[in-house]
C-alpha cells in the first residue's frame, strides 16, 4: 500500500480537526474494509485517523425503548452484548454472522454503515428497525442516509458516533451467505413494532439496500406466511454476478423472508 | 517514522516502525517471529491469525501502528517454557496438521475459541474456524483436535 500519515486519536474533536486540515484524509476503526482497499491501491488516503481509542464512541447503552450503540463497537461486542441480545436477539445474531471471529473482532458497526457495502448486513438492520445515524453534524433517518452503492448521506468530514435502534415487538435477520466471503448474497430483516412491519433488504438490489414495501404492507396487514408467500421480489434492477443471476438472486430473497417470517410466527 | 511500544509474547519492546508496515511483517521481518504465517494476504486464510489483547485477529488486515500500546500473542507465545500449550499438545495427539502452514493459525484460532465458547460441541467447531483454511483439508483432524483441548 501507499504511505501515509498516521494520527492516533482520543477525541471528536481532533478528528475534526484533522479531517478539516487534510483533504485526502480517512477514518481508521477497525480496519476491516480499508486496510484490504489500500493494500489494493484502491485507496490511498495521505493521513489516517485512528479513531478506535475514542472513549465517547465506544458505549452500548440502553434508553428503555431504543438502544444506542456507539460507532466504534466490534460486531463481536455487538453479538455478546447482554443488552443486545434481550433487546434486539436479531440485531446481536446479525452481528454474528458476519465474516469470521476474527474479523468481527477488529470491524465496527460505524465502519459497516459509513461503507454502506451492497452486501452489507448492518444496512438491513438501519432500515428495518427505524435507526437514526448521530453524525457530528446532525442526526439522520437511515431511510436517507442509504443512497446507493457504497454511497450514503454522509457529508466531507463527517463522522458517524452512534446508531439508534428502536426495539421492536420481535425480529429475525435471515440471510444466504456467500460461502466465500459470508457477505450475504440475500439478507432479508423483518421487524414488527405495534403498529407496522418493516422489511429491508440486502445483497441483491443493484442499489444496495431497500425497504421492500410491498411484503411490508403484506406483512402489516396480516404477519402470515401465506400473505409472505403471495409477495415475490421482481429481479428487474437485482444484480447478477457468477455467483448468482438476477432470478436467482430475487428469489433468495423471498426464501428468506420467508424463513424471517417463519421465526417471528 | 512513528514510535510503537508493544508487549510481544510478554516481552515490552519500543521501536520505530513504518505507518504502512502490517503487523504480521513486523512480527516476521523485524521481530523474527516467523511462526506467524502469510497466507493468502487477503484476510480470507487465517494463517496470520495472532491474539491482540487475547482477542484473535488477522495480522496481516492491521497495521502495526494499530498495535501501540497493546500486548500481542503469538504462536511462539503460547507454550510454557518446554510444555506445550494444551491445544498444540492436542493438535499433536490427534495429528491435527498435514504440512502444517495452517497451524499457527489454526492453533490461535483454537485457543480464541476455546476462551469464548463454553460447552464447545463439533458443528459450533467448524463454524467458528470459518476464518481458518486448511489447503490440505484436514478439518476431521483439526476438529478433533481443538474438540479434545476444549475437553482438558
Amino acid at each position: 500500500m501507499y504511505n501515509f500519515i498516521y494520527e492516533k486519536v482520543n477525541t471528536i474533536e481532533e478528528v475534526e480537526k484533522l479531517l478539516n486540515e487534510s483533504e485526502e484524509a480517512k477514518i481508521l476503526a477497525g480496519g476491516q474494509t480499508l486496510i484490504p482497499t489500500m493494500k489494493q491501491r484502491l485507496a490511498s488516503p495521505s493521513t489516517l485517523v485512528d479513531i478506535s481509542g475514542v472513549e465517547e464512541l465506544n458505549f452500548i447503552n440502553d434508553n428503555g425503548n431504543s438502544l444506542t450503540i456507539g460507532s466504534t463497537i466490534t460486531h463481536h461486542e455487538v453479538s455478546s452484548s447482554d443488552i443486545v441480545i434481550n433487546k434486539i436477539p436479531s440485531l446481536a445474531s446479525l452481528a454474528e454472522g458476519i465474516g469470521d471471529p476474527h474479523v468481527r473482532n477488529m470491524g465496527t458497526i460505524g465502519g459497516s454503515i459509513a461503507n454502506n457495502d451492497p452486501t452489507a448486513d448492518y444496512p438491513t438492520a438501519c432500515l428495518s428497525l427505524n435507526a437514526k445515524i448521530k453524525t457530528n453534524k446532525r442526526e439522520i433517518n437511515a431511510e436517507d442516509f442509504f443512497i446507493g452503492l457504497f454511497e450514503t448521506a454522509l457529508e466531507e468530514n463527517e463522522i458517524v458516533l452512534s446508531i439508534e435502534f428502536n426495539i421492536p415487538k420481535k425480529s429475525s435477520y435471515m440471510k444466504f451467505p456467500n460461502p466465500a466471503s459470508r457477505y450475504a448474497m440475500a439478507g432479508v430483516y423483518v421487524s414488527v413494532f405495534d403498529d407496522t412491519v418493516n422489511v429491508a433488504v440486502t445483497g441483491a438490489s443493484e442499489n444496495g439496500v431497500f425497504k421492500w414495501i410491498e411484503m411490508e404492507e403484506a406483512l402489516s396487514d396480516n404477519l402470515s406466511l401465506e400473505n409472505a408467500k403471495n409477495i415475490k421480489l421482481s429481479s428487474e434492477g437485482v444484480m447478477s454476478d457468477i455467483h448468482a443471476d438476477s432470478a436467482y438472486r430475487a428469489n433468495l430473497v423471498d426464501v428468506m423472508a420467508l424463513r424471517a417470517v417463519e421465526n417471528l410466527i | 517514522m512513528p514510535t510503537v511500544n508493544i508487549n510481544v509474547n510478554g516481552q515490552d519492546l519500543s521501536t520505530e516502525v513504518e505507518e504502512r508496515q502490517l503487523l504480521v511483517h513486523f512480527l516476521r521481518d523485524d521481530m523474527d517471529l516467523t511462526g506467524t504465517h502469510v497466507g493468502c494476504d487477503t484476510s480470507q486464510c487465517g494463517a496470520c491469525v495472532v491474539h491482540l489483547e487475547g482477542k484473535a485477529v488477522k495480522s496481516c488486515t492491521m497495521l502495526a501502528v494499530q498495535a501501540n500500546g497493546k500486548n500481542i500473542t503469538t504462536i511462539e507465545g503460547v507454550a510454557d517454557g518446554d510444555n506445550l500449550h494444551p491445544v498444540q499438545e492436542a493438535f499433536r495427539d490427534h495429528h491435527g496438521l498435514q504440512c502444517g502452514f495452517c497451524t499457527p493459525g489454526m492453533i490461535m484460532a483454537a485457543i480464541d475459541i476455546i476462551n469464548r465458547k463454553p460447552n464447545l460441541d463439533e458443528k459450533t467447531v467448524r463454524e467458528e474456524l470459518e476464518g481458518n483454511l486448511c489447503r490440505c483439508t484436514g478439518y476431521q483432524n483439526i476438529v478433533k483436535s481443538i474438540l479434545a483441548a476444549a475437553n482438558k
